[in-house]
């Protein structure tokens, strides 16, 4: 008996128990390694995912609450082939060092700019305050964002 | 101790002297090999730890080999193939790992010109290579790969060939973009939490109570019934669950953590007075340095301050990780190590194995600053998956253990006096510290030094941390030695021999704190004299490349034109760190309001020759962030009992909305030797923003890290 669930645009089913957090679901039964366990308690935002539009946390999501629901991991952001303007302005700033962190704030700067296609500086700071970095890259992080939202502007008033 | 040690100890002497780590690894083979398909893949000792080093020597190669960056293959380390080069630590990489394989690969570059020439029956100063294609003056061609021959490169390297000159044009240099990061930024899995074995079961382990803790009693019936649960493992103090599915093995962790008995001991110093309990210690004192004038100066004004950091956590981003499979009496373990050799020595003494029986692959991890939980975690793999039937075993750390049980950057207190003269020049310098050792690496001991050692019923030997030696920059007495022109100094350096905390290396180890005390007392001595800090440290700085450093952040940040502000301020910094690796000043501006917020650095850097320009700006940007982290926030918090920080809310760091701009100055020097970058701006962030914030508020926080808290309590001392 499964949790079905949409992942990324497929519908997938999930054999594991329905209180099991989301993370486990989504690393160990679909192998989508994107998604970071960092602490377990929403306190480090490296497990973000898009839960329908919003951003959650993956580790502190039970699978219950995904029941039938559309699941967006970084995966789901874009591939090498396909990428998410975002992903791409992260490699052309080299936003990152370990990147560790990045799946997490890739995914809430994604839910971000489908809602604020033009934030300020300070805005996208204050919707990342809850994601943690230790390397130090936060000055990069932002300004890869605030490139993303450029090219995603431009791209819209070309369309 | 790292690898520069052994090469300054003259390990192995009586061979000829080869540069970098070559001069111990000394096969060609160990390094490199051609592939018939166009590629060369480039083994290196040192590992990827977030700080994009694997970038940095493909980069090298490339350059040395006269190949496109993409026909390079990183080939990830690991025992017994890779060469032994120790721990990736002390930002060596570039000197040690850098320059053996530069020098690797251009006698590879002559050997296979050799080759071609003998193949082409031409000279062989008629030939150029053009991204591995050997073309020769009358047009005849060959390349790497028509010449691909392991037995060509199975040999001592000579140490007769030399690489290219700096000033020839190469890829070094040039801003070349992260070769890992790609797969991070898609979420392709690479990092060592994403490795998923055949059969794998998934491990936790039960961490004593307290550091001292003893475990009376474990009752692992009701675990033992969960479903998925496929064994409770029980070693002495050391216990932990293994199952088939993670979520099972979390859910049995906490089931177990019910059922157990510990009996604990008040064994932790009290950390409101920490600078006291350090000074009251056993204690081994050693002179680390000192000068004495040839003709007594006349003294004139003598001042004293006291400085102290508390303990400091790693605090990755992801709690530590590793795998472990037995086979027989045979060991596999995959991990996020800084020393897969030092790892593996002490996993045959941890488990009497020979080191031949063990084989050890690196994993990337999360980003690493020091000695932090790989090593450990590791260790706890090996253990579990004696139960595991041949399966291999995932082991993942708790935040909680992450935070509480990785070792910590030892807390420390100095004590520092200077004499002035009628001119107000320093003519005396005398520092004294109080401070664990800076390293418990593995390796290096006749007991292992994992943690899951020590809890075992036959515990090993719970040895207090050491110092590297000061020939390879030294640990708690790291950056002790003033920079500056004193005619008389003395450094004293008392090693504590207890270890009620463990303590290893963090990022700079005892440089962060000896460069905030120095710096900030330098700054004491130039306000109590009216002088500008700038000027007074040129005053004292005979040192061109250390001037020049100085000179450029105070203009970048226009430091003399600064307007002061009700409640601002701006302070400067400055170090070389080891004093024998990068040139690094920087320059703080403050805000002092309810909070204290940093607004701005400036960082001016030498690192000699630069690889990677975009390399070493990164690296020094995170290190000034970390590093105001370290200064504003951190501080390892416990009861007489337990470590108490073992949550991101109990041990806060900087966020997103708090971090200050960076902004990066870098001296290039082609003609210079490389160093690192990773760890020069820590000590001379903390200094500029504790100047900055007396500069703003009059208040000198002598004690980090500089909450409001402390500048209230400094204020009313006056």
């Amino acid at each position: 008996m499964g949790v079905r669930l949409t992942v990324n645009g497929a519908e997938r089913e999930v054999d594991a128990a329905e209180d099991t957090p989301l993370i486990y679901a989504l690393r160990n039964s679909l192998g989508l390694k994107g998604t970071r366990f960092g602490c377990g308690a929403d306190q480090c935002g490296a497990c973000y995912v898009l839960l329908e539009d919003r951003a959650v946390a993956a580790c502190d999501t039970p699978l219950w609450a995904a029941a039938g629901k559309r699941v967006t991991t970084v995966e789901g952001l874009g591939t090498p082939e396909r990428p998410h303007p975002l992903q791409l302005a992260f490699l052309a700033e080299q936003a990152a060092q370990c990147g560790f962190c990045s799946s997490g704030i890739l995914v809430t700067s994604a839910a971000l700019l489908r809602g604020n296609p033009d934030p300020s500086d300070a805005q996208v700071r204050e919707v990342l305050d809850r994601h943690l970095c230790r390397c130090g890259t936060h000055n990069r992080i932002v300004r890869a964002v605030l490139r993303a939202a450029r090219e995603m502007r431009a791209h819209t008033e070309a369309a | 101790m790292n690898l520069a040690y052994r090469l300054a100890a003259g390990q192995d002497s009586g061979a000829k002297r080869l540069p970098g780590s070559l001069h111990v690894n000394r096969r060609l083979s160990q390094w490199l090999r051609v592939r018939a398909d166009g590629v060369v893949e480039v083994t290196s000792g040192k590992v990827e730890i977030g700080q994009g080093i694997t970038t940095a020597l493909a980069q090298i190669a490339a350059g040395e080999l006269d190949v496109a960056l993409a026909r390079i293959r990183m080939v990830p380390a690991s025992t017994p193939r890779s060469p032994d080069e120790a721990v990736t630590s002390g930002s060596l990489s570039i000197q040690e790992s850098g320059t053996a394989l530069r020098h690797a690969c251009a006698e590879m570059r002559s050997i296979y010109l050799a080759s071609a020439a003998a193949s082409l029956g031409v000279e062989v100063d008629t030939l150029r290579i053009e991204d591995g294609e050997i073309i020769a003056a009358s047009g005849a061609r060959s390349s790497y790969w028509q010449l691909a021959d392991d037995t060509l490169l199975d040999r001592e390297a000579s140490g007769d060939v030399a690489p290219k000159a700096a000033t020839e044009p190469a890829l070094a240099g040039r801003a070349t973009p992260r070769l890992d990061l790609p797969d991070k930024i898609f979420g392709i899995p690479r990092f060592i939490q994403d490795l998923e074995l055949p059969g794998m079961l998934h491990a936790r382990v039960l961490r004593p109570a307290s550091p001292f803790a003893r475990l009376e009693k474990l009752d692992t019936s009701r675990t033992k019934q969960l479903p998925g649960v496929v064994d409770v493992v029980r070693d002495g103090n050391f216990a932990g669950v293994l199952a088939e599915r993670e979520e099972t093995a979390v859910k049995a962790l906490a089931r177990l953590a019910l059922d157990v008995q510990w009996n604990e001991t008040d064994a932790l110093p009290d950390s409101a007075t920490l600078p006291a309990w350090l000074k009251a210690q056993r204690a081994e004192t050693k002179v680390v340095d000192e000068r004495v004038a040839d003709t007594p100066a006349a003294v004139s004004r003598r001042l004293r301050a006291s400085y102290s950091r508390p303990y400091i956590a790693h605090a990755s981003l992801s709690p530590s990780c590793a795998l472990a499979q037995w086979n027989g009496n045979s060991l596999r373990v995959w991990t996020h190590s800084q020393g897969i050799y030092n790892l593996r020595t002490d996993l045959a003494l941890a488990f009497a194995l020979p080191p031949e029986h063990i084989i050890v692959e690196h994993v990337e991890g999360a980003g690493c600053y020091g000695h932090n939980g790989a090593d450990d975690v590791a260790f706890d793999a090996a253990l579990l998956a004696r139960s595991a039937n041949g399966r291999p075993v995932r082991v993942l750390w708790s935040r909680a253990d992450e935070l509480a049980w990785s070792p910590f950057g030892a807390a420390m207190a100095i004590e520092l006096e200077a004499d002035l003269d009628e001119a107000g020049s320093i003519v005396a310098w005398r520092h004294e510290l109080w401070s664990n050792g800076h390293s418990s690496r593995p390796g290096r001991a006749k007991a292992p030094a994992l943690l899951g050692a020590w809890h075992r019923e036959n515990p090993s030997e719970r040895l207090p941390a050491i110092n590297p030696p000061l020939v390879s920059g030294g640990g708690a007495d790291r950056n002790a030695v003033p920079p500056y022109d004193f005619p008389a100094r003395c450094i004293v350096n008392h090693r504590l021999l207890d270890m009620p905390l463990r303590t290893s290396a963090l990022r700079s180890l005892g440089a962060f704190a000896n460069v905030f005390a120095v710096e900030s007392f330098f700054d004491e001595l130039a306000r109590d004299g009216g002088e500008d800090p700038v000027g007074m440290r040129l005053r004292h700085l005979s040192d061109a490349r250390a001037r020049a450093v100085i000179e450029a952040v105070a203009s970048r940040a226009n430091w003399s034109g600064w307007q002061p502000q009700e409640g601002c301020g701006h302070g400067i910094g400055f170090a070389r760190y080891k004093n024998m690796g990068a040139w690094c000043a920087v320059v703080a501006e403050v805000e002092a309001g309810r909070e204290i917020r940093v607004r701005r650095l400036v960082v001016a850097v030498d690192v000699g020759r630069v690889v990677s320009p975009d390399g070493v700006a990164n690296q020094i940007e995170g290190g000034a962030v970390q590093a105001a982290s370290w200064t504003l926030k951190e501080a390892v918090r416990f009861d007489r009992r337990r470590v108490t920080s073992d949550s991101w809310e109990a041990y806060p760091i900087l966020r997103f909305s708090e971090i200050p701009s960076v902004e990066v100055v870098i001296l290039d020097r082609p003609e210079e030797p490389s160093t690192g970058a990773g760890e020069a701006a820590q000590g001379p962030v903390a200094a500029a923003i504790g100047n900055a914030v007396f500069d703003a508020l009059g208040v000198r926080v002598r004690d980090l890290p500089i909450t409001p808290e402390q500048i209230l309590a400094q204020d009313s001392k006056g």
